[in-house]
């Protein structure tokens, strides 16, 4: 029985590094949302220091597991066996695996201090970007106090920018994370939390909240939408004008207004003069360009008219606790709904 | 009136006492065996409450989009995963074991104090009723088991924080935990005085089986952290019942007070979570290799060393709250620390089985497969240490595969390595040997299916405590991969109920000393008589059932200490 026992320990244990080595490459060329896969300085930073701390441990790992099946063969219950010296410990040696810990750990240590003193001091100079970022309960919305927009679930900012973010939160505490591009840092009530990063390259990256907030926690995702300074320039001129008032979704835009949407939403244009003066009565979000963003109410849904059809339909049944009632709307109403919606990009 | 009793009743048959009675007996007894006993089988019945709950975890995250639970339920049944095997798995089985255990390893005929010991039994059962209880009334705790503020007195459902309003599901968990603290800290004390004041003649400090060291240092961190858990409840509880504010940023209070207070409870609790297994493993390893433990004074101190430290380190729960740069920079020192007497622990246990002559009875195995799991445990945890490191990870899947390593991977398997071990201590009986391999190999397995996946799953950006997540982020696969594993975790312990029932009614005699032992517990009747020993031992050395069965090679003929 004996035998069979250390064979399947051995077994395992180089199944266990084949899955630890296999699992951390699938890990880096994994696509979305990986930490592995950074798209700016400080996620880059972050990532660094992971492969080092992996090769740290990896080592660590291999000797001290490699001794214990090393001694669980070589020291097993033979027949015959002499009863085993009865040693009770030795000092020198107990000094130096305190010393030798401490050595590796005491890199680790330096390393890791200097990472955070960069990661944490907002650069001065260069392109900076402004944004507040203010945590609903469950979505994100996005101010830009210079530039006077304000938009929700999409983040949209320029290539090679130091974005400085600004964390507000009058509710509970959530948590500001795009892997790709920043680790994470909360949004507490009372406590103005400041951070920063910046983007590499143009694309879109999946942001969410990592601070449990409540009963839809797993919905209140967002995209950080990264484009080259002279795209995001003309996104700002388009976001600062107010809705478009096309008489083609007259009767959308009617309902918008009789339906009680106003209660908690405004349209730059239709019941707000500008984008600065905001009441706070305005629990939801602001819809001036709906039409221009990429998701629904936290990430639930992505922006397409059959999506949008669907949520105004039931959204307590798409995400269920969220503050917006079921309207009853009828088919036709929702239709010429999506369609006004739709059309502010 | 005595005649006409005798006539009605025949002569010599005395009515029995309730406390007579064998459910009497064990209601009304302070025999720290019998209260042992019952903290362990009431411990391992949560276990299975808590191992549920982790399966409907598992199963509504088996697939994207699952639809299982509801939001709510989901959110009740993660909180209530976390607070059951916390404070009504762990805590209790590791008070049990020592409540059986320790009395009898110092040569003691009881604990320090019989009636506080069976009180402290009563309020964890009722503690623990009282909270499972609020799934009857569709009222559970469902703000995980951290209870952060404000979400704690908004409640999960508000648009905005309106303390005014709160749902009765956290007046559970903090009137639970509160209930439970009282008892863990009744429990604590009276391990203290018992081991301080009840050694059998002979038996120093620097003699104390290494269980015992353990489970004193557990008892002093839980005298220490408790209060803190204790004041940061009964903040909450007066914010949500008597209208004050103290953390309510509204009101210039602080939500960052409650993750203070709570964590500077939360860090001593996980090593108190953990120390006493490190003791268990300090005593099995060496009864199964046939040698003393290596660097007793070193795995004693560095037990010490770990309970010092973890009071300065509760901020590492609190990277991403935004500290002030240098305040991360101490606490991700102090974290680094800790790692140092850790290291010791492992390479002394890897020098205990050196040398040795190896017998892999299923305590061993569990021993062992702590050692394997803990050292990744260990590792990444270390990893978190490294604070921007952490700012990615923190709240991501990749600190449940951390802490489920420790927990599950450390504690539980000690918590088999002890229940294997001390069995036939308690029953007479030997569980099967053959039944207790097949559960260490399946749990091994399930344990690295279940949990190894998760670190990459963190890696891949999928945070904590979500219900669900959409089917195009790259997580499917190894979330299903970590609910095939959670099956094969439950078939191992589903063969452990197995084994326990039939090998109670039918298992092995044991005898006294099933495996050539070397403490106190195993000098007398297994199952002990109630006042354990017949004389009070004397102790020589480290190992006195040794040096009794070795008088030639005895330790203190041939060690000093």
């Amino acid at each position: 029985m004996r035998i069979p026992l250390f064979r399947g320990k051995t077994r395992w244990g180089l199944l266990l590094l084949t899955l630890l080595l296999s699992s951390l490459l699938f890990a880096a060329c994994g696509g979305n949302p990986s930490i592995l896969n950074p798209a700016g300085p400080i996620a880059q930073d972050e990532a660094n220091l992971f492969w080092f701390i992996l090769g740290v441990a990896t080592f660590v790992f291999v000797v001290v597991e490699g001794i214990l099946i090393w001694s669980i063969i070589r020291f097993r219950e033979r027949p015959g066996m002499p009863t085993p010296r009865q040693i009770h410990g030795n000092t020198t040696l107990e000094i130096v695996w305190t010393v030798a810990p401490s050595i590796f750990l005491f890199v680790v240590l330096v390393f890791t201090i200097r990472t955070m003193f960069q990661v944490d001091t907002i650069p001065t100079g260069g392109q900076q970007l402004e944004v507040t970022a203010v945590g609903h309960q469950w979505w994100w919305e996005f101010d830009y106090p210079t530039q006077k927009v304000i938009t929700a679930d999409d983040l949209v900012v320029p290539t090679g920018t130091v974005i400085h973010v600004k964390l507000y939160s009058n509710n509970v505490i959530h948590s500001f994370w795009v892997p790709n591009l920043t680790g994470k840092t909360d949004v507490v009530p009372g406590h103005n939390n400041e951070k920063w990063f910046s983007v590499d390259k143009p694309g879109t990256y999946h942001g969410q909240c990592a601070e449990y907030c409540g009963l839809q926690h797993a919905n209140m995702a967002f995209n950080v939408i990264a484009l080259p300074p002279d795209q995001f320039a003309t996104w700002v001129s388009g976001q600062q004008q107010a809705a478009a008032n096309n008489p083609q979704y007259a009767r959308g835009l009617a309902l918008f207004k009789s339906k009680g949407c106003t209660a908690c939403h405004g349209i730059v244009g239709v019941n707000l003069n500008d984008f600065n003066t905001q009441p706070q009565t305005l629990v939801g979000p602001n819809l001036t360009h709906f039409g221009s963003r990429d998701l629904i109410a936290g990430g639930v849904l992505k922006n397409t008219p059959e999506n949008l059809a669907k949520w105004l339909h039931d959204p307590q049944a798409v995400k269920p606790g969220n503050d917006m009632p079921n309207l009853g709307l009828s088919q036709s109403e929702i239709n010429d709904l999506v369609a006004y919606l739709e059309s502010l990009k | 009136m005595a005649t006409s009793t005798i006539v009605e009743r025949p002569a010599l048959v005395r009515q029995k006492r309730f406390s007579e009675t064998y459910i009497g007996q064990w209601l009304t007894t302070t025999d720290h065996k019998k209260i042992g006993i019952m903290y362990m089988v009431t411990a391992f019945f949560f276990f299975v409450v808590g191992g549920l709950e982790a399966l409907l975890i598992r199963t509504q995250l088996a697939l994207p989009d699952g639809k299982v639970l509801d939001p709510q339920t989901y959110n009740e049944i993660f909180t209530m995963h976390g607070t059951t095997m916390i404070f009504l798995f762990v805590m209790p089985m590791f008070t049990g074991l020592g409540n059986y255990v320790v009395p009898l390893m110092i040569g003691a005929r009881d604990m320090a104090f019989p009636r506080l010991n069976a009180f402290g039994y009563w309020i964890v059962l009722f503690g623990g009723l009282f909270l499972q209880s609020s799934f009857v009334f569709h009222a559970a705790p469902d703000s995980g088991w951290f209870a952060y503020a404000p979400l704690t007195e908004c409640g999960v459902q508000g648009v905005n924080c309106i303390p005014a309003t709160p749902s009765i599901n956290m007046d559970f968990w903090a009137l639970g935990v509160l209930l439970l603290g009282i008892s863990s800290i009744a429990g604590a004390l009276n391990f203290v005085v018992t081991i301080f004041k009840l050694r059998a003649p002979g038996m120093t400090i620097n003699r104390m089986p290494l269980f015992v060291w353990m489970t004193l240092v557990t008892s002093f961190l839980l005298l220490f952290a408790l209060p803190s858990l204790t004041a940061a409840s009964g903040l909450l509880l007066l914010d949500r019942h008597l209208g004050t504010h103290f953390y309510q940023a509204a009101f210039n209070g602080d939500p960052l007070l409650w993750q203070h207070l709570f964590w500077s409870f939360g860090h001593p609790e996980v090593y108190i979570l953990i120390l006493p297994a490190f003791g268990i493993v300090s005593e099995v390893l060496p009864v199964f290799s046939r040698k003393p433990i290596f660097g007793y004074t070193f795995v004693a101190w560095s037990g010490v060393a770990i309970g010092f430290l973890s009071f300065t380190v509760w901020a590492h729960h609190m990277f991403a709250v935004g500290l002030p740069v240098v305040a991360q920079a101490f606490f991700a020192t102090s974290t680094t620390l800790i790692a140092i007497p850790t290291a010791v622990k492992i390479f002394n246990w890897l020098a205990t089985i050196y040398g040795g002559k190896l017998s892999f009875k299923t305590p061993m195995l569990f021993a062992l497969g702590f050692v394997a799991m803990f050292l990744i445990g260990g590792l990444n945890g270390v990893a978190l240490a490294i604070v921007p490191f952490d700012y990615q990870v923190t709240d991501s899947y990749f600190v449940i595969a951390h802490l489920h390593y420790v927990l599950f991977g450390g504690a539980v398997f000690a918590i088999f390595a002890a229940i294997f071990y001390w069995f036939p201590k308690m029953t007479g009986k030997l569980l099967n040997e053959r039944l207790g391999q097949i559960q260490f190999w399946l749990m091994l397995i399930g344990v690295n299916v279940t949990f190894f996946p998760m670190h990459i799953l963190g890696l891949l950006g999928m945070p904590r405590r979500i219900y669900t997540y959409a089917p195009d982020l790259g997580w499917n696969e190894l979330n299903l991969l970590e609910t095939v594993g959670a099956f094969i975790i439950a078939a191992a312990i589903l063969v452990f109920l197995f084994n326990f029932v039939t090998s109670l009614r039918q298992g092995q005699p044991a005898g006294s000393d099933p495996w050539d032992a070397f403490t106190l517990e195993w000098d007398t009747a297994s199952p002990p008589e109630p006042y354990n020993f017949k004389t009070i031992p004397v102790v020589r050395s480290r190992r006195p059932f040794y040096d009794k069965k070795n008088p030639e090679t005895a330790d203190w003929k041939v060690a000093v200490h």
